[in-house]
Protein backbone atom coordinates (compact mmCIF):
# COMPACT_ATOMS: atom_id res chain seq x y z
CA UNK A 1 0.00 0.00 0.00
CA UNK A 2 1.77 3.17 -0.88
CA UNK A 3 1.78 6.36 1.03
CA UNK A 4 -0.51 8.09 -0.95
CA UNK A 5 -3.40 5.88 -0.28
CA UNK A 6 -2.86 6.05 3.00
CA UNK A 7 -3.27 9.62 3.22
CA UNK A 8 -6.28 9.38 1.06
CA UNK A 9 -8.03 6.64 3.36
CA UNK A 10 -6.78 8.38 6.43
CA UNK A 11 -8.28 12.12 5.02
CA UNK A 12 -11.72 9.30 3.88
CA UNK A 13 -11.72 8.23 7.72
CA UNK A 14 -11.63 12.24 9.39
CA UNK A 15 -14.73 13.03 6.38
CA UNK A 16 -16.89 10.22 7.39
CA UNK A 17 -16.42 10.95 11.02
CA UNK A 18 -17.38 14.63 10.92
CA UNK A 19 -20.07 13.83 7.96
CA UNK A 20 -21.57 11.43 10.56
CA UNK A 21 -20.64 12.82 14.04
CA UNK A 22 -22.25 15.97 12.94
CA UNK A 23 -25.22 14.71 11.29
CA UNK A 24 -25.59 12.40 14.47
CA UNK A 25 -25.54 15.33 17.17
CA UNK A 26 -28.11 17.51 14.33
CA UNK A 27 -30.51 14.40 14.27
CA UNK A 28 -30.85 13.86 18.01
CA UNK A 29 -30.47 18.06 18.61
CA UNK A 30 -34.08 17.59 16.34
CA UNK A 31 -35.16 13.96 17.62
CA UNK A 32 -34.65 14.14 20.47
CA UNK A 33 -37.81 16.91 21.28
CA UNK A 34 -39.45 15.65 18.12
CA UNK A 35 -39.66 11.74 19.56
CA UNK A 36 -40.44 13.77 23.12
CA UNK A 37 -43.48 15.30 21.95
CA UNK A 38 -44.96 12.28 19.71
CA UNK A 39 -44.85 10.24 23.18
CA UNK A 40 -46.27 12.39 25.13
CA UNK A 41 -49.10 13.85 22.68
CA UNK A 42 -49.68 10.48 21.99
CA UNK A 43 -52.94 7.89 23.45
CA UNK A 44 -52.37 8.23 27.47
CA UNK A 45 -49.51 10.75 27.19
CA UNK A 46 -49.35 13.20 30.16
CA UNK A 47 -49.64 15.96 27.58
CA UNK A 48 -52.69 13.86 25.31
CA UNK A 49 -53.66 15.90 21.81
CA UNK A 50 -54.67 13.76 18.82
CA UNK A 51 -53.96 16.29 15.91
CA UNK A 52 -50.06 17.39 17.01
CA UNK A 53 -49.72 13.61 17.42
CA UNK A 54 -51.09 12.74 14.08
CA UNK A 55 -49.83 15.54 12.19
CA UNK A 56 -45.88 15.17 14.08
CA UNK A 57 -46.42 11.36 12.93
CA UNK A 58 -47.49 11.54 9.37
CA UNK A 59 -44.27 14.02 8.90
CA UNK A 60 -41.81 11.46 10.33
CA UNK A 61 -43.53 8.31 8.22
CA UNK A 62 -43.53 10.28 5.02
CA UNK A 63 -40.03 11.36 5.48
CA UNK A 64 -38.74 7.62 6.59
CA UNK A 65 -40.72 5.92 3.50
CA UNK A 66 -38.23 7.61 0.71
CA UNK A 67 -35.51 6.09 -0.31
CA UNK A 68 -32.17 7.78 1.21
CA UNK A 69 -30.65 8.41 -2.48
CA UNK A 70 -34.01 9.94 -3.61
CA UNK A 71 -34.36 12.00 -0.58
CA UNK A 72 -30.58 12.88 -1.09
CA UNK A 73 -31.40 13.96 -4.97
CA UNK A 74 -34.90 15.74 -4.19
CA UNK A 75 -33.50 17.92 -1.35
CA UNK A 76 -30.35 19.31 -3.37
CA UNK A 77 -31.93 22.40 -3.59
CA UNK A 78 -32.54 22.80 -0.08
CA UNK A 79 -29.19 21.41 0.45
CA UNK A 80 -27.58 24.40 -1.88
CA UNK A 81 -29.76 27.02 -0.19
CA UNK A 82 -28.25 25.94 3.39
CA UNK A 83 -24.46 25.11 2.51
CA UNK A 84 -24.08 27.17 -0.57
CA UNK A 85 -23.04 23.54 -2.45
CA UNK A 86 -24.08 19.96 -3.17
CA UNK A 87 -20.41 18.65 -3.52
CA UNK A 88 -18.84 17.71 -0.41
CA UNK A 89 -18.90 16.40 3.41
CA UNK A 90 -20.42 19.48 4.63
CA UNK A 91 -23.23 19.27 2.40
CA UNK A 92 -23.93 15.97 2.84
CA UNK A 93 -24.45 16.19 6.28
CA UNK A 94 -28.08 18.38 5.31
CA UNK A 95 -29.62 15.44 3.62
CA UNK A 96 -28.68 12.71 6.16
CA UNK A 97 -30.06 14.91 9.23
CA UNK A 98 -33.00 15.14 7.10
CA UNK A 99 -33.62 11.30 6.92
CA UNK A 100 -32.00 10.69 10.30
CA UNK A 101 -33.69 13.04 12.32
CA UNK A 102 -37.33 11.32 12.10
CA UNK A 103 -36.01 7.98 12.10
CA UNK A 104 -34.13 9.11 15.85
CA UNK A 105 -37.73 10.35 16.48
CA UNK A 106 -39.28 7.08 16.55
CA UNK A 107 -36.30 6.00 18.30
CA UNK A 108 -36.80 8.28 21.16
CA UNK A 109 -40.25 7.68 21.00
CA UNK A 110 -40.09 3.92 21.38
CA UNK A 111 -37.42 4.40 24.63
CA UNK A 112 -39.87 6.49 26.12
CA UNK A 113 -42.30 3.96 25.90
CA UNK A 114 -40.46 1.34 27.55
CA UNK A 115 -40.37 4.00 30.59
CA UNK A 116 -43.02 2.27 33.38
CA UNK A 117 -45.63 4.58 33.62
CA UNK A 118 -45.99 3.66 37.28
CA UNK A 119 -43.05 5.83 38.03
CA UNK A 120 -44.79 8.61 35.74
CA UNK A 121 -47.26 8.00 37.72
CA UNK A 122 -46.01 8.49 40.76
CA UNK A 123 -44.21 11.43 39.23
CA UNK A 124 -47.17 13.22 38.78
CA UNK A 125 -48.94 12.13 42.05
CA UNK A 126 -45.54 13.98 43.93
CA UNK A 127 -46.57 17.19 41.67
CA UNK A 128 -44.52 17.20 39.23
CA UNK A 129 -44.97 19.61 36.24
CA UNK A 130 -44.86 18.08 32.86
CA UNK A 131 -41.44 19.51 31.82
CA UNK A 132 -40.10 18.26 35.17
CA UNK A 133 -41.63 14.92 34.36
CA UNK A 134 -39.53 14.93 30.83
CA UNK A 135 -36.59 16.33 31.77
CA UNK A 136 -35.98 14.40 35.70
CA UNK A 137 -38.11 11.51 35.02
CA UNK A 138 -38.52 10.17 31.30
CA UNK A 139 -35.13 10.80 29.93
CA UNK A 140 -32.99 9.86 32.33
CA UNK A 141 -35.13 6.59 32.96
CA UNK A 142 -34.94 5.91 29.38
CA UNK A 143 -31.21 7.20 29.03
CA UNK A 144 -29.23 3.56 28.68
CA UNK A 145 -32.06 2.89 26.07
CA UNK A 146 -31.59 6.17 24.11
CA UNK A 147 -28.23 5.30 24.50
CA UNK A 148 -28.39 1.47 23.05
CA UNK A 149 -30.57 3.29 19.83
CA UNK A 150 -27.81 5.93 19.41
CA UNK A 151 -25.52 3.43 18.47
CA UNK A 152 -28.21 2.25 16.08
CA UNK A 153 -28.26 5.27 14.74
CA UNK A 154 -24.55 6.50 14.62
CA UNK A 155 -24.13 3.12 12.27
CA UNK A 156 -27.27 3.84 9.98
CA UNK A 157 -26.14 6.89 9.42
CA UNK A 158 -22.43 5.96 8.70
CA UNK A 159 -24.04 3.53 5.80
CA UNK A 160 -26.09 6.36 4.85
CA UNK A 161 -22.66 8.33 4.62
CA UNK A 162 -21.50 6.10 2.26
CA UNK A 163 -24.58 6.18 0.12
CA UNK A 164 -24.29 10.03 -0.23
CA UNK A 165 -20.65 9.33 -1.71
CA UNK A 166 -22.63 8.66 -4.43
CA UNK A 167 -23.68 11.76 -5.24
CA UNK A 168 -20.56 13.97 -4.49
CA UNK A 169 -20.59 13.69 -1.15
CA UNK A 170 -17.03 12.79 0.62
CA UNK A 171 -15.56 10.49 3.03
CA UNK A 172 -15.02 6.88 3.05
CA UNK A 173 -18.26 6.22 0.83
CA UNK A 174 -16.52 8.65 -1.75
CA UNK A 175 -13.44 6.88 -2.06
CA UNK A 176 -15.31 3.69 -2.82
CA UNK A 177 -17.10 4.66 -5.15
CA UNK A 178 -14.42 6.58 -6.83
CA UNK A 179 -11.56 4.36 -6.83
CA UNK A 180 -13.41 0.97 -6.12
CA UNK A 181 -16.72 1.33 -8.37
CA UNK A 182 -15.30 3.68 -11.35
CA UNK A 183 -11.06 2.71 -11.34
CA UNK A 184 -12.16 -0.44 -10.64
CA UNK A 185 -9.67 -1.05 -7.35
CA UNK A 186 -11.27 -3.77 -6.02
CA UNK A 187 -8.53 -3.61 -3.39
CA UNK A 188 -9.30 -0.08 -2.44
CA UNK A 189 -12.93 -0.78 -2.22
CA UNK A 190 -12.47 -3.58 0.14
CA UNK A 191 -10.22 -1.90 2.46
CA UNK A 192 -12.81 1.13 2.97
CA UNK A 193 -15.79 -1.67 3.45
CA UNK A 194 -13.24 -3.17 6.17
CA UNK A 195 -12.92 0.21 7.45
CA UNK A 196 -16.48 1.29 7.44
CA UNK A 197 -17.01 -2.15 9.62
CA UNK A 198 -14.61 -1.56 11.79
CA UNK A 199 -15.93 2.04 12.66
CA UNK A 200 -19.49 0.29 13.50
CA UNK A 201 -18.05 -2.20 15.31
CA UNK A 202 -16.12 0.21 17.82
CA UNK A 203 -19.01 2.70 18.07
CA UNK A 204 -21.38 -0.90 18.93
CA UNK A 205 -19.19 -2.65 21.39
CA UNK A 206 -18.81 1.02 22.59
CA UNK A 207 -22.22 2.27 22.98
CA UNK A 208 -22.75 -1.18 24.76
CA UNK A 209 -20.38 -0.95 27.45
CA UNK A 210 -21.36 2.22 28.36
CA UNK A 211 -24.74 0.89 28.62
CA UNK A 212 -24.16 -2.26 30.86
CA UNK A 213 -21.85 0.43 32.92
CA UNK A 214 -24.37 3.28 33.52
CA UNK A 215 -27.89 1.36 33.84
CA UNK A 216 -28.65 0.55 37.02
CA UNK A 217 -31.46 -1.86 36.55
CA UNK A 218 -29.33 -4.62 36.74
CA UNK A 219 -28.13 -6.14 39.86
CA UNK A 220 -24.19 -5.28 40.00
CA UNK B 1 -60.37 16.16 55.96
CA UNK B 2 -61.01 14.51 52.67
CA UNK B 3 -64.23 14.97 51.16
CA UNK B 4 -65.47 13.11 48.69
CA UNK B 5 -68.66 14.38 47.23
CA UNK B 6 -70.99 12.55 44.55
CA UNK B 7 -67.54 11.38 42.77
CA UNK B 8 -68.12 9.14 39.38
CA UNK B 9 -65.65 8.39 36.74
CA UNK B 10 -66.34 6.49 33.62
CA UNK B 11 -64.15 5.05 31.52
CA UNK B 12 -64.75 4.22 27.91
CA UNK B 13 -63.24 1.40 26.89
CA UNK B 14 -63.97 -0.65 23.35
CA UNK B 15 -66.40 -2.70 25.12
CA UNK B 16 -68.64 0.04 26.31
CA UNK B 17 -68.54 2.47 29.15
CA UNK B 18 -67.39 1.43 32.85
CA UNK B 19 -68.27 3.37 35.99
CA UNK B 20 -65.26 2.55 37.92
CA UNK B 21 -66.72 4.89 40.42
CA UNK B 22 -70.45 5.41 40.70
CA UNK B 23 -71.40 8.42 43.04
CA UNK B 24 -69.33 8.01 45.69
CA UNK B 25 -69.89 10.18 48.95
CA UNK B 26 -67.06 9.45 51.55
CA UNK B 27 -65.71 11.05 54.41
CA UNK B 28 -61.95 10.52 55.66
CA UNK B 29 -61.23 12.25 58.81
CA UNK B 30 -57.92 13.96 59.98
CA UNK B 31 -55.75 11.64 61.34
CA UNK B 32 -57.00 8.38 60.98
CA UNK B 33 -56.18 5.18 59.04
CA UNK B 34 -58.95 4.60 56.49
CA UNK B 35 -59.12 1.72 54.63
CA UNK B 36 -61.00 0.63 51.45
CA UNK B 37 -61.20 -2.94 50.61
CA UNK B 38 -62.82 -4.29 47.83
CA UNK B 39 -62.10 -7.28 45.18
CA UNK B 40 -60.41 -6.46 42.09
CA UNK B 41 -61.75 -4.61 39.66
CA UNK B 42 -64.41 -3.19 42.39
CA UNK B 43 -62.67 0.41 41.53
CA UNK B 44 -61.07 1.31 44.64
CA UNK B 45 -57.72 1.93 42.63
CA UNK B 46 -59.74 4.63 40.58
CA UNK B 47 -61.69 5.72 43.51
CA UNK B 48 -58.37 6.58 45.17
CA UNK B 49 -56.46 8.11 42.36
CA UNK B 50 -59.60 10.83 42.54
CA UNK B 51 -58.67 11.67 45.91
CA UNK B 52 -55.07 13.12 44.23
CA UNK B 53 -56.80 14.23 40.56
CA UNK B 54 -54.69 11.13 38.76
CA UNK B 55 -57.84 10.37 37.69
CA UNK B 56 -60.18 13.46 36.88
CA UNK B 57 -63.60 12.57 37.92
CA UNK B 58 -66.57 13.02 35.72
CA UNK B 59 -69.01 14.08 38.35
CA UNK B 60 -68.51 15.20 41.81
CA UNK B 61 -66.24 16.96 44.07
CA UNK B 62 -63.03 15.93 45.78
CA UNK B 63 -62.54 18.54 48.22
CA UNK B 64 -59.28 18.52 50.63
CA UNK B 65 -59.06 20.70 53.77
CA UNK B 66 -62.06 22.79 51.88
CA UNK B 67 -60.23 23.36 48.72
CA UNK B 68 -61.88 21.46 45.85
CA UNK B 69 -59.32 19.77 43.90
CA UNK B 70 -61.66 19.33 40.93
CA UNK B 71 -61.89 23.02 40.68
CA UNK B 72 -58.34 23.67 41.26
CA UNK B 73 -56.44 25.67 38.69
CA UNK B 74 -52.65 23.12 37.04
CA UNK B 75 -50.88 25.01 39.27
CA UNK B 76 -53.26 24.72 42.84
CA UNK B 77 -53.16 21.27 42.05
CA UNK B 78 -49.60 20.67 41.85
CA UNK B 79 -49.55 22.38 45.09
CA UNK B 80 -52.07 20.48 46.22
CA UNK B 81 -50.44 16.79 45.45
CA UNK B 82 -47.40 17.91 47.27
CA UNK B 83 -49.26 17.50 50.60
CA UNK B 84 -50.91 14.42 49.62
CA UNK B 85 -48.25 11.80 49.19
CA UNK B 86 -48.60 8.01 47.77
CA UNK B 87 -47.21 4.52 47.18
CA UNK B 88 -48.04 1.76 44.83
CA UNK B 89 -47.75 -1.75 44.62
CA UNK B 90 -45.34 -1.83 42.38
CA UNK B 91 -43.25 0.98 44.55
CA UNK B 92 -42.53 3.10 41.39
CA UNK B 93 -39.23 4.15 42.40
CA UNK B 94 -37.23 5.72 40.00
CA UNK B 95 -34.28 2.66 38.49
CA UNK B 96 -31.75 5.29 37.78
CA UNK B 97 -31.51 6.96 40.50
CA UNK B 98 -29.83 5.88 43.99
CA UNK B 99 -32.22 5.54 47.20
CA UNK B 100 -31.31 8.84 48.53
CA UNK B 101 -31.94 10.54 45.19
CA UNK B 102 -35.36 9.06 44.57
CA UNK B 103 -36.03 10.33 47.91
CA UNK B 104 -34.68 13.98 47.42
CA UNK B 105 -36.93 14.12 44.12
CA UNK B 106 -40.32 15.63 45.50
CA UNK B 107 -37.85 18.24 47.22
CA UNK B 108 -36.27 18.67 43.72
CA UNK B 109 -39.07 19.31 42.33
CA UNK B 110 -40.56 21.77 44.70
CA UNK B 111 -36.93 24.08 44.69
CA UNK B 112 -35.53 22.70 47.32
CA UNK B 113 -31.87 23.26 47.80
CA UNK B 114 -29.91 19.35 47.66
CA UNK B 115 -28.39 20.53 50.45
CA UNK B 116 -31.48 20.63 52.60
CA UNK B 117 -33.30 18.14 50.51
CA UNK B 118 -29.70 15.27 51.33
CA UNK B 119 -30.55 15.84 55.29
CA UNK B 120 -33.97 15.77 54.82
CA UNK B 121 -34.08 12.81 52.77
CA UNK B 122 -31.62 10.95 55.78
CA UNK B 123 -33.67 11.80 58.38
CA UNK B 124 -36.83 9.74 56.59
CA UNK B 125 -34.33 7.13 55.49
CA UNK B 126 -33.94 6.81 59.92
CA UNK B 127 -37.62 6.77 60.48
CA UNK B 128 -37.78 3.81 57.53
CA UNK B 129 -35.01 2.10 59.43
CA UNK B 130 -32.43 2.20 55.89
CA UNK B 131 -30.04 4.07 56.65
CA UNK B 132 -27.53 2.09 55.29
CA UNK B 133 -28.54 1.69 51.76
CA UNK B 134 -28.72 5.26 51.57
CA UNK B 135 -26.39 4.48 47.92
CA UNK B 136 -28.40 1.12 46.82
CA UNK B 137 -30.02 1.23 43.50
CA UNK B 138 -33.87 0.08 43.57
CA UNK B 139 -32.59 -3.13 41.97
CA UNK B 140 -30.57 -4.04 44.64
CA UNK B 141 -33.34 -4.26 47.10
CA UNK B 142 -35.82 -6.10 48.60
CA UNK B 143 -39.50 -5.83 48.17
CA UNK B 144 -39.88 -4.46 51.57
CA UNK B 145 -36.85 -2.34 51.16
CA UNK B 146 -38.22 -0.64 48.12
CA UNK B 147 -41.42 -0.09 49.53
CA UNK B 148 -39.50 1.60 52.37
CA UNK B 149 -37.97 3.79 50.16
CA UNK B 150 -41.32 4.67 48.67
CA UNK B 151 -42.55 5.78 51.68
CA UNK B 152 -40.13 7.62 52.92
CA UNK B 153 -39.84 9.62 49.21
CA UNK B 154 -43.85 9.76 49.87
CA UNK B 155 -43.15 11.89 53.38
CA UNK B 156 -40.08 14.14 51.93
CA UNK B 157 -43.00 16.92 51.43
CA UNK B 158 -44.68 16.49 54.84
CA UNK B 159 -47.68 15.35 53.86
CA UNK B 160 -51.23 15.34 55.43
CA UNK B 161 -52.28 12.31 53.83
CA UNK B 162 -50.59 9.32 52.66
CA UNK B 163 -52.43 7.18 49.93
CA UNK B 164 -51.49 3.89 49.83
CA UNK B 165 -52.79 1.53 46.28
CA UNK B 166 -52.07 -1.99 47.38
CA UNK B 167 -49.29 -1.33 49.17
CA UNK B 168 -48.62 -4.45 50.24
CA UNK B 169 -50.14 -6.83 47.93
CA UNK B 170 -46.66 -7.57 46.20
CA UNK B 171 -44.90 -8.62 49.75
CA UNK B 172 -44.69 -11.58 51.84
CA UNK B 173 -47.07 -11.86 54.92
CA UNK B 174 -44.12 -10.73 57.89
CA UNK B 175 -42.89 -8.14 54.87
CA UNK B 176 -46.26 -7.00 54.76
CA UNK B 177 -46.44 -6.64 58.59
CA UNK B 178 -43.67 -4.91 58.79
CA UNK B 179 -44.80 -2.12 56.14
CA UNK B 180 -47.95 -1.89 58.05
CA UNK B 181 -46.88 -1.48 61.34
CA UNK B 182 -44.48 1.12 59.86
CA UNK B 183 -47.62 2.73 58.45
CA UNK B 184 -49.09 2.95 61.65
CA UNK B 185 -46.09 4.22 63.51
CA UNK B 186 -45.98 6.89 60.67
CA UNK B 187 -49.97 7.74 60.98
CA UNK B 188 -49.71 8.02 64.92
CA UNK B 189 -46.05 9.90 65.32
CA UNK B 190 -46.34 11.87 62.50
CA UNK B 191 -50.08 12.03 62.43
CA UNK B 192 -50.85 11.22 59.00
CA UNK B 193 -53.88 10.63 57.67
CA UNK B 194 -53.49 6.88 55.84
CA UNK B 195 -55.83 5.98 53.37
CA UNK B 196 -55.34 2.02 52.49
CA UNK B 197 -56.44 0.28 49.03
CA UNK B 198 -56.33 -3.45 49.81
CA UNK B 199 -58.51 -6.23 48.76
CA UNK B 200 -57.03 -8.15 51.85
CA UNK B 201 -59.27 -8.19 55.27
CA UNK B 202 -56.01 -8.90 56.73
CA UNK B 203 -54.33 -5.62 56.19
CA UNK B 204 -57.88 -3.80 57.42
CA UNK B 205 -57.83 -5.54 60.33
CA UNK B 206 -54.51 -4.83 61.20
CA UNK B 207 -54.11 -1.48 60.94
CA UNK B 208 -57.17 0.20 60.26
CA UNK B 209 -59.54 2.67 62.14
CA UNK B 210 -62.41 2.69 59.78
CA UNK B 211 -62.95 0.57 56.19
CA UNK B 212 -65.39 1.48 53.31
CA UNK B 213 -66.16 -1.55 51.23
CA UNK B 214 -66.42 -1.07 47.32
CA UNK B 215 -68.02 -3.22 44.72
CA UNK B 216 -68.55 -2.48 41.13
CA UNK B 217 -67.53 1.21 41.51
CA UNK B 218 -70.45 1.68 44.56
CA UNK B 219 -69.67 2.23 48.30
CA UNK B 220 -71.62 -0.73 49.75
CA UNK B 221 -70.74 -0.05 53.27
CA UNK B 222 -68.63 2.12 55.59
CA UNK B 223 -67.70 1.14 59.55
CA UNK B 224 -65.32 1.04 61.60
CA UNK B 225 -63.05 -2.23 61.56
CA UNK B 226 -65.20 -3.47 64.53
CA UNK B 227 -68.27 -3.47 63.34
CA UNK B 228 -67.79 -4.53 59.18
CA UNK B 229 -65.63 -7.49 60.32
CA UNK B 230 -68.92 -8.23 63.30
CA UNK B 231 -71.65 -7.12 61.25
CA UNK B 232 -71.01 -7.54 58.05
CA UNK B 233 -74.32 -5.98 56.28
CA UNK B 234 -73.45 -6.17 52.35
CA UNK B 235 -72.39 -8.94 50.45
CA UNK B 236 -69.02 -7.91 49.17
CA UNK B 237 -68.22 -7.45 52.81
CA UNK B 238 -69.12 -10.58 53.73
CA UNK B 239 -67.28 -12.73 51.48
CA UNK B 240 -64.46 -10.60 52.45
CA UNK B 241 -64.66 -11.27 56.13
CA UNK B 242 -65.84 -14.91 55.72
CA UNK B 243 -62.62 -16.60 54.59
CA UNK B 244 -62.54 -18.47 51.30
CA UNK B 245 -62.18 -21.70 52.61
CA UNK B 246 -65.45 -21.16 55.12
CA UNK B 247 -67.47 -19.91 51.83
CA UNK B 248 -69.11 -23.01 51.85
CA UNK B 249 -70.55 -21.79 55.40
CA UNK B 250 -71.78 -19.18 53.91
CA UNK B 251 -75.12 -20.52 53.52
CA UNK B 252 -75.58 -23.20 56.60
CA UNK B 253 -79.16 -23.38 58.21
CA UNK B 254 -76.77 -23.80 61.27
CA UNK B 255 -75.42 -20.27 63.58
CA UNK B 256 -71.67 -21.01 63.99
CA UNK B 257 -69.29 -19.07 66.15
CA UNK B 258 -66.04 -17.20 64.76
CA UNK B 259 -62.82 -17.53 66.28
CA UNK B 260 -60.55 -14.92 65.40
CA UNK B 261 -56.99 -14.98 65.79
CA UNK B 262 -54.89 -11.67 65.58
CA UNK B 263 -51.56 -12.09 66.30
CA UNK B 264 -51.42 -14.65 69.81
CA UNK B 265 -49.12 -16.72 69.68
CA UNK B 266 -48.70 -19.70 67.11
CA UNK B 267 -46.91 -21.98 69.37
CA UNK B 268 -49.88 -22.27 72.40
CA UNK B 269 -52.09 -25.04 70.85
CA UNK B 270 -55.43 -23.20 71.87
CA UNK B 271 -57.84 -24.98 70.36
CA UNK B 272 -56.93 -28.14 71.49
CA UNK B 273 -56.70 -26.93 75.19
CA UNK B 274 -59.83 -25.58 74.50
CA UNK B 275 -61.81 -28.87 73.51
CA UNK B 276 -59.72 -31.11 76.18
CA UNK B 277 -59.93 -28.81 79.25
CA UNK B 278 -63.51 -27.49 79.00
CA UNK B 279 -64.49 -31.14 77.06
CA UNK B 280 -66.13 -30.30 74.52
CA UNK B 281 -67.00 -31.40 71.31
CA UNK B 282 -66.98 -28.99 68.79
CA UNK B 283 -67.74 -29.42 64.81
CA UNK B 284 -65.41 -27.49 62.80
CA UNK B 285 -67.05 -25.19 58.99
CA UNK B 286 -63.94 -23.79 58.11
CA UNK B 287 -60.44 -22.26 59.05
CA UNK B 288 -57.95 -20.15 57.07
CA UNK B 289 -55.44 -19.47 59.69
CA UNK B 290 -51.36 -18.58 59.16
CA UNK B 291 -48.56 -18.59 60.99
CA UNK B 292 -46.74 -15.41 60.94
CA UNK B 293 -43.42 -14.82 62.37
CA UNK B 294 -44.46 -17.28 65.30
CA UNK B 295 -47.91 -15.47 65.54
CA UNK B 296 -51.17 -16.53 64.62
CA UNK B 297 -53.11 -14.63 62.17
CA UNK B 298 -56.74 -16.06 60.42
CA UNK B 299 -60.23 -17.40 61.78
CA UNK B 300 -61.65 -20.44 62.68
CA UNK B 301 -65.42 -21.56 62.04
CA UNK B 302 -67.46 -23.78 64.62
CA UNK B 303 -70.79 -24.74 65.05
CA UNK B 304 -72.60 -23.20 67.22
CA UNK B 305 -73.18 -25.44 70.53
CA UNK B 306 -76.83 -25.93 71.06
CA UNK B 307 -76.11 -25.20 74.60
CA UNK B 308 -75.79 -21.93 75.71
CA UNK B 309 -74.47 -23.39 78.85
CA UNK B 310 -71.14 -24.18 76.24
CA UNK B 311 -71.23 -21.40 74.20
CA UNK B 312 -70.13 -19.27 77.28
CA UNK B 313 -67.85 -21.43 78.14
CA UNK B 314 -66.04 -21.33 75.06
CA UNK B 315 -66.22 -17.35 75.41
CA UNK B 316 -64.55 -17.16 78.99
CA UNK B 317 -61.75 -19.16 77.83
CA UNK B 318 -61.01 -17.84 74.20
CA UNK B 319 -61.54 -14.29 76.13
CA UNK B 320 -59.04 -15.91 78.65
CA UNK B 321 -56.58 -16.22 76.04
CA UNK B 322 -56.78 -13.21 74.32
CA UNK B 323 -58.93 -14.72 71.30
CA UNK B 324 -61.70 -12.80 69.64
CA UNK B 325 -65.06 -14.73 69.58
CA UNK B 326 -68.30 -13.45 67.92
CA UNK B 327 -71.30 -15.63 67.40
CA UNK B 328 -73.29 -15.49 63.85
CA UNK B 329 -76.95 -16.00 63.96
CA UNK B 330 -77.98 -17.44 60.64
CA UNK B 331 -81.12 -15.68 59.99
CA UNK B 332 -83.17 -16.17 56.65
CA UNK B 333 -84.00 -12.31 57.38
CA UNK B 334 -80.64 -10.71 56.80
CA UNK B 335 -79.17 -13.25 53.77
CA UNK B 336 -82.25 -12.46 51.98
CA UNK B 337 -80.86 -8.74 52.29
Amino acid sequence: MNEKLIQLLAAGIGETFYMVVVSTAAAYIIGIPLGVIVFVTGTGGIKENRPVNAVLSLIINIIRSVPFLILLVAILPFTRLIVGTTIGSTASIVPLVVAAAPFVARMVESSLKEVDPGVIEAARAMGSTNFQIIWKVLLPEAGPSLLLGMTIAFATILGYSAMAGFVGGGGLGAIAVNYGYYRYQTGVMLITVALLVIIVQIFQEGGIRIVNKTDRRKKL
Amino acid sequence: MIRLENVSKIFETKEGKVTAADHVDLEINDGEIFGIIGFSGAGKSTLVRCINLLEKPEEGRVLIDDLDLTNASEKELRQARRSIGMIFQQFNLLSQRNVIANICYPLEIAGIDKKTAAEKARKLLKIVDLEEKEKAYPSQLSGGQKQRVAIARALATDPKVLLCDEATSALDPLTTRNILQLLKKINREMGVTVVIITHEMRVVEQICDRVAVMSNGVVEETGTVEEIFRDPKSDTAKKLVIPEQASGVRNPTRDFIRIIFDGQSSYEPVFSELILKENLRLNILGAGTEDIGGNAYGQLLIERPEDEKDVLRIREFLGSRGVDVEEVAIDTERRER
